[in-house]
């Protein structure tokens, strides 16, 4: 051992200046910051970019962050409805502002987000020699948008990713051009068009069911009449699944009444009350097939 | 007058060489040192590579305020700077650089430049004492230390050369050099340059600066141009160290194809590189160990060199 370790004396100094002699010929790895630029990956944590024409006003941006740095200011606006229709009410907003002095960058507001408003930017040269001045408005947000970077690729097959998905969708704008708007931002969320075409289906079920109409009364009296509002919804499921099963635009459980709604756990609804409106709905298509 | 002319000629030479060779030094102590910590170094003074990053030093030591403490011995901590930097200057008066090409050829030469050698450590020990500041006292004890230690086998390596040679002129012992004296005078060679490295106090035996822990020692209250005159004196040493090392041990100017004093130059500058790649390669030595290094490696290694150098002489006779 000890002859081993004593193989030639000044060894361990050789090796030592062996180490820093390989560094020195090494190329070395340093940028020259202000003048090479970083090569920042995509989703970087530099700074939060807002896209305007996305944010709804819907304030769970402001509500989840942790430090309350993000100031949300908004009026409602009336929209004459075309076609005779309601007029409908949309948020205007009027602030954005995120308070980047008291940000700590945990990204919430950007996870958070349902209507793909906020995005993470590389951009990281905005220091201000006041902190009252890293409060920052939309439009200030806004510009960062324009250096949010293309994500990397994702994996084949999957979904696309979502700041590619914001940029391929319209611009939603105010007034005039509102119906093509509202077409595209149905578009763009399977949740809202299914929700949409359930909320309109359930009120021309609450109009048309009692009344009777006829294609929908004939076959329907009788397992509506036998089973319970409780039991209706897993024939109602297993059409769902059986029938249309790549493409699932209803959701698991449809909610067309609001007092359907039931916390998990809860007793079934009692089968006294007769009119449930959601009855003739799906059964409609499948029910009598399942109940023959 | 022809004379006289010669004289101030040599002499202007010599302050510029002792103005610019520590400058060279110095940048390559930063650039080297920092691409053997893979960094780049100074890169913006002077527009190629910082090349004048320690001129730029130099304007602002110059710049600063001059501040001497109250309770200092103001004389003494006045003058030590200039004892740290004289000496140095003397000694490259006699270092030859090329045949005929020296300040003043002394018969006594490498006599000379020991003894003269031995007076730059005293500025270090009139700094420590003259600052009032423990921690300069207690560098400058280290230095005094360090001092009485390496002196010795600094002196048995050179007088190992010098009996090797015959003379103790520096220039005849560069004129008597052959290239088996390599071999022949390697263990005095090392000796001599880590003995030189000791006096310097260049790492890895700076414990008497050891800035981490005694914050530069002697040197902790000087600001200024002092500081910088300090800091030149390390240069300079390096400089001298590397040329007397040289001219003792590698022949000084003889070399193939290239003239002689380009040959002096170019070995003056490989052995700056080994001081300062010594230093970025190893740690500090502690105090104990430093004394140890000294007095149970280094002297028995001169002495046995010199009596090597003693056999040899007399079966070569």
């Amino acid at each position: 051992m000890m002859l081993n370790m004593a193989r030639i004396p000044g060894e361990g100094l050789a090796k030592g200046l062996a180490v820093t002699l390989r560094h020195m010929l090494r190329k070395s790895e340093t940028q020259q910051y202000p003048e090479v630029k970083p090569d920042l990956p995509p989703r970087s944590r530099g700074v939060i970019a807002l896209v305007e024409e996305n944010c709804t006003v819907c304030m769970l941006c402001a509500r989840e962050c942790p430090d309350w740095c993000i100031y949300i200011d908004s009026h409602k606006e009336t929209l004459p409805a075309p076609e005779g229709g309601r007029p409908r009410a949309r948020n205007m907003l009027d602030r954005f502002a995120i308070d980047f002095s008291l940000c700590m960058y945990c990204g919430i507001c950007i996870e958070v987000c349902p209507f793909d408003a906020l995005f993470w930017t590389p951009e990281f040269e905005y220091t201000e020699y006041d902190i009252r001045d890293l409060l920052h408005e939309k439009d200030r947000l806004g510009e960062w948008a324009a250096t949010v970077p293309p994500p990397p690729p994702h994996e084949a097959g999957a979904e696309p990713p979502k700041e590619i998905a914001a940029g391929s969708r319209p611009a939603r704008t105010s007034d005039t051009a509102r119906r093509p708007a509202a077409a595209g931002r149905t578009d763009s969320g399977v949740a809202g068009r299914a929700g949409e075409k359930t909320a309109e289906k359930t009120a021309e079920k609450a109009a048309g069911g009692p009344a009777g109409t006829p294609e929908t009364s004939s076959g329907e009296s009788t397992p509506s009449g036998e089973s319970t509002p409780s039991d209706k919804s897993t024939p109602s499921d297993k059409g769902v699944t059986s029938e249309e099963s790549a493409p699932r635009r209803e959701p698991p459980r449809p909610m067309r009444d609001i007092r359907s709604i039931r916390p998990p756990g809860a007793l079934p609804k009692k089968p006294s009350t007769p009119e449930n409106p959601e009855g003739p709905g799906n059964p409609a298509k499948d029910g009598p097939g399942e109940d023959a | 007058m022809a004379e006289v002319l010669d004289i101030a000629v040599r002499l202007i030479v010599i302050v510029v060489a002792f103005l610019v060779l520590p400058l060279i030094v110095g940048q390559m102590e930063h650039k080297a040192m920092a691409h053997m910590q893979s960094r780049l170094g100074p890169m913006y003074a002077g527009g190629f590579h910082g090349w004048a990053q320690l001129i730029a030093d130099g304007v602002k030591f110059a710049q600063k305020e001059d501040v001497i403490p109250a309770a200092a011995d103001r004389r003494v901590f006045a003058i030590a700077p200039a004892v740290a930097l004289v000496p140095y200057l003397v000694v490259m008066v006699v270092i030859p650089v090329g045949p005929g090409l020296v300040g003043a050829d002394l018969d006594a030469g490498l006599f000379f430049v020991l003894a003269v050698m031995g007076i730059g450590v005293l500025g270090s020990i009139m700094a420590g004492w003259a600052s009032a500041n423990k921690y300069s006292v207690l560098g400058g004890m280290r230095a005094a230390a360090q001092l009485m230690s390496y002196e010795l086998p600094l002196v048995l390596a050179a007088s190992s050369v010098a009996m090797a040679a015959g003379t103790l002129s520096l220039e005849g012992i560069a004129e008597q050099w052959r290239w088996w004296w390599l071999p022949w005078q390697a263990i005095g060679a090392v000796v001599f340059f880590v003995a030189g490295l000791a006096e310097l106090r260049r790492p890895p035996f700076d414990m008497p600066i050891a800035e981490s822990e005694i914050i530069m020692g002697p040197m902790t209250e000087y600001t200024g141009i002092r500081f910088a005159l300090f800091m030149l004196a390390e240069y300079v040493g390096i400089v001298v160290l590397s040329a007397l090392t040289t001219v003792l041990f590698l022949g000084g100017w003889q070399g193939p194809i290239l003239p002689g004093p380009v040959w002096t130059l170019i070995k003056i500058f490989v052995l700056a590189f080994v001081v300062i790649w010594v230093r970025v390669s190893f740690p500090r030595f502690r105090e104990d160990q430093l004394q140890k290094l000294a007095w149970i490696g280094l002297v028995p290694l001169a002495l046995l060199q010199l009596a090597l150098t003693g056999v040899v002489r007399v079966l070569l006779a």
